[in-house]
């Protein structure tokens, strides 16, 4: 393992930012894998740091494939999350919103063209994401449907789902996007929780990665085949909307069935207490999104149910 | 008459509103066309505040000469104005970036759907940005070069100094503006002034190109002061100074004044050491329309924009 500093920024009033990359094995880029690019994407740097504990070990037993090479960047917005804010703490912006970058550009873009200009060229990228809705997902995979995107490969990583996302106007400035652009194949693995550490979901990211990475060639790893995955358009979900503003009381998580007209949840009067909407499944399925938060908004997402899936 | 194009409840008893005044001839004859003013989409920008009174103010003191109807929408994102927050509080996308909406999605994003429906059939839209809190702009019209030759004619009866015809790009097409111009509203997107304060005297030269291009469309028979013809550009004329060093920036040069290819646009200085970390340069001859205003930067951050082989200051 070769620890290095990638790239590197002064500031005018803190320690130089530096962003860190793990790198295993040598030869052909193989995988890149990033972690954190938000500053409150704490599991997703956990996740990263389990993965790099577990890549040490597979490395001391020689089990990176002979001339492939592994790149982890942990963590590249910590000074965000050093604060406790979400996006650059000078400005606002996204750094995940910022690719491929411009190096002569603002601060953001040059971040995150420090960071592609390391990350892009690899066979295979894995980003460990963050929705821009809070809440809570079923793990899964998720690819931009750029027409490069293979949902085949996706299902390599044993997760239940593979997500394929119709691209929005907004979504062309993110790593997962212009991975794909530059040729590499490109993956978001969504776990459940993104603030706070879950670990047995951090657990199950990590096994699908080296699941994945195992059945590329390019480590050798023994694990359990994982599941065969349903492959979800996303705009085929079933949107469910609240009524109602209030207190949120969660009935059905990610993961559970739920059959036409059962209660989801229920949304109490914030002041005295009342069931003043109860949310009712339109259809039968598998809930893929949940609302999280103990407080909605009229017509917020109380989730989103795969259709006609069962458990 | 103040109306509420759209609103949702808040979790604790309180509702989000999206509120207009429309203001309409004294006698209506079903043929009247319509103008739209919106502002207040990102919570910093204020600029647009004081034009939204000005008009009103204006158009009230003379209703007999109002021949058309007038859409005022002060603020699109009331809860970011109220919090001093850019985007919307509690939601990450920028809501200039959720356009045309949806009715299917978050709350945000009916919203924007909302808005977008009622705008719709309008003659003429006038979005009114005022930079960000970093940056101060002259009053301008930024148009993409795919709407162009539709935009410009109405852009040169605005009264601004300058006209920054921009390639396309993909992230803006979910703009209120590109929204609307595909569906047929001619939108005009003003850049004026810094974040989070009033310049008068760009309001006033903005209200004065309002009133000009209400008068041009109908909706205005009243007096219409003189406006200035802009200089309209496009991308290759424009220079970018951004920070080749962290620190804090000292300006040299005001806003719209004319710079020689090399002259000292600003310094940044360190605090501690109390040295010059970096002398900024401009990297064309031209006028700086854009300059710094908030001092803090870091590599990268802008510095300033410099309309190039122009002197129109």
């Amino acid at each position: 393992m070769l620890k290095e500093t990638i790239y590197s920024l002064k500031a005018p009033y803190r320690d130089e930012l530096r962003i860190s990359g793990y790198r295993f094995g040598q030869g052909e880029k193989a995988a890149c894998i990033i972690g954190s690019i938000r500053g409150n994407e704490v599991q997703q740097l956990y996740v990263c740091s389990q993965l790099i504990k577990a890549l040490k070990e597979l490395e001391a037993h020689g089990s990176i494939v002979s001339g492939k090479e592994i790149l982890v960047i942990p963590s590249v917005n910590h000074y965000s999350m050093n604060i406790g804010k979400r996006f650059w703490a000078v400005d606002n912006t996204d750094i995940n919103r910022m690719f491929p970058g411009y190096d002569k550009g603002e601060t953001t873009q040059r971040i995150a063209a420090g960071v592609f200009e390391e990350a892009k060229e690899y066979s295979y990228g894995i980003q460990f994401a963050s929705f821009y809705m809070p809440g809570d997902f079923v793990p899964h995979v998720r690819m931009m449907e750029t027409g490069y995107q293979s949902a085949s490969l996706a299902n390599l990583f044993g997760l239940p789902y593979v997500v394929i996302r119709k691209p929005r106007p907004i979504d062309t400035t993110t790593l997962n996007y212009n991975w794909q652009l530059w040729e590499t194949n490109a993956f978001s693995v969504y776990t459940k929780e993104t603030d706070d550490i879950d670990e047995i979901s951090a657990k199950q990211a990590v096994s699908a990665v080296l699941r994945f990475l195992t059945r590329m060639g390019v480590i050798r790893y023994n694990s359990h085949s994982g599941y065969i995955a349903n492959v979800i358009l996303e705009d085929e979900l079933t949107s469910v909307h609240s009524d109602e503003a209030g207190i949120f009381h969660r009935f059905k998580g990610p993961g559970e069935e739920v059959h036409r007209g059962d209660v989801i949840a229920e949304v109490l009067d914030p002041y005295e207490g009342d069931v003043i909407s109860q949310i009712i499944a339109p259809t039968e399925g598998i809930i893929f999104f949940s609302h999280k938060k103990p407080l909605i908004t009229q017509r917020d997402i109380v989730c989103k149910i795969i259709r006609r899936l069962h458990e | 008459m103040i109306e509420t194009v759209t609103s949702v409840k808040l979790p604790v008893d309180e509702s989000l509103l999206i509120q207009k005044n429309r203001m309409e001839p004294l006698e209506l004859t079903g043929r009247e066309k319509r103008m739209t003013i919106v502002t207040g989409t990102h919570g910093d920008e204020l600029e647009g505040q004081f034009v939204c009174y000005e008009v009103l103010r204006r158009i009230r003191e003379n209703m007999d000469c109002l021949k058309g109807i007038v859409d005022v929408f002060p603020a699109l994102n009331p809860l970011g104005i109220d919090s001093i927050t850019r985007g919307i509080p509690q939601f990450d996308l920028d809501m200039n970036r959720i356009f045309p909406g949806s009715q299917e999605g978050v709350f945000t994003e009916y919203v924007a759907a909302e808005v977008v429906n009622d705008i719709a059939g309008s003659d003429l839209c006038v979005d009114v940005h005022a930079s960000n809190i970093y940056l101060r702009e002259m009053p301008q019209i930024r148009i993409s070069e795919n709407t162009a030759t539709k935009l410009i004619p109405y852009a040169k009866l605005m009264n601004v100094d300058f006209v920054w015809v921009h390639a396309a790009a993909t992230v803006l097409e979910s703009t209120l503006a590109h929204s609307l111009n595909m569906m047929g509203v001619p939108t005009l997107v003003v850049e004026m002034g810094v974040g989070m304060r009033i310049t008068k005297e760009y309001c006033y030269q903005l209200v004065d190109g309002i009133f000009n291009v209400m008068s041009e469309l109908g909706i205005w028979t009243g007096e219409v002061n003189p406006v200035r013809e802009p200089y309209v550009s496009v991308d290759e004329e424009v220079g970018f100074v951004n920070a080749d060093a962290s620190g804090i920036f000292v300006p040299a040069v005001p806003i719209w004044s004319y710079v020689e290819e090399g002259g000292h646009i600003g310094d940044i200085l360190n605090p501690l050491t109390g040295l010059i970390e970096h002398r900024m340069e401009a990297p064309c001859t031209g006028t700086v329309f854009t300059l710094r205003e908030y001092p803090i930067v870091y590599h990268g951050s802008l510095i300033a924009r410099v309309l190039g082989g122009v002197k129109i200051c």
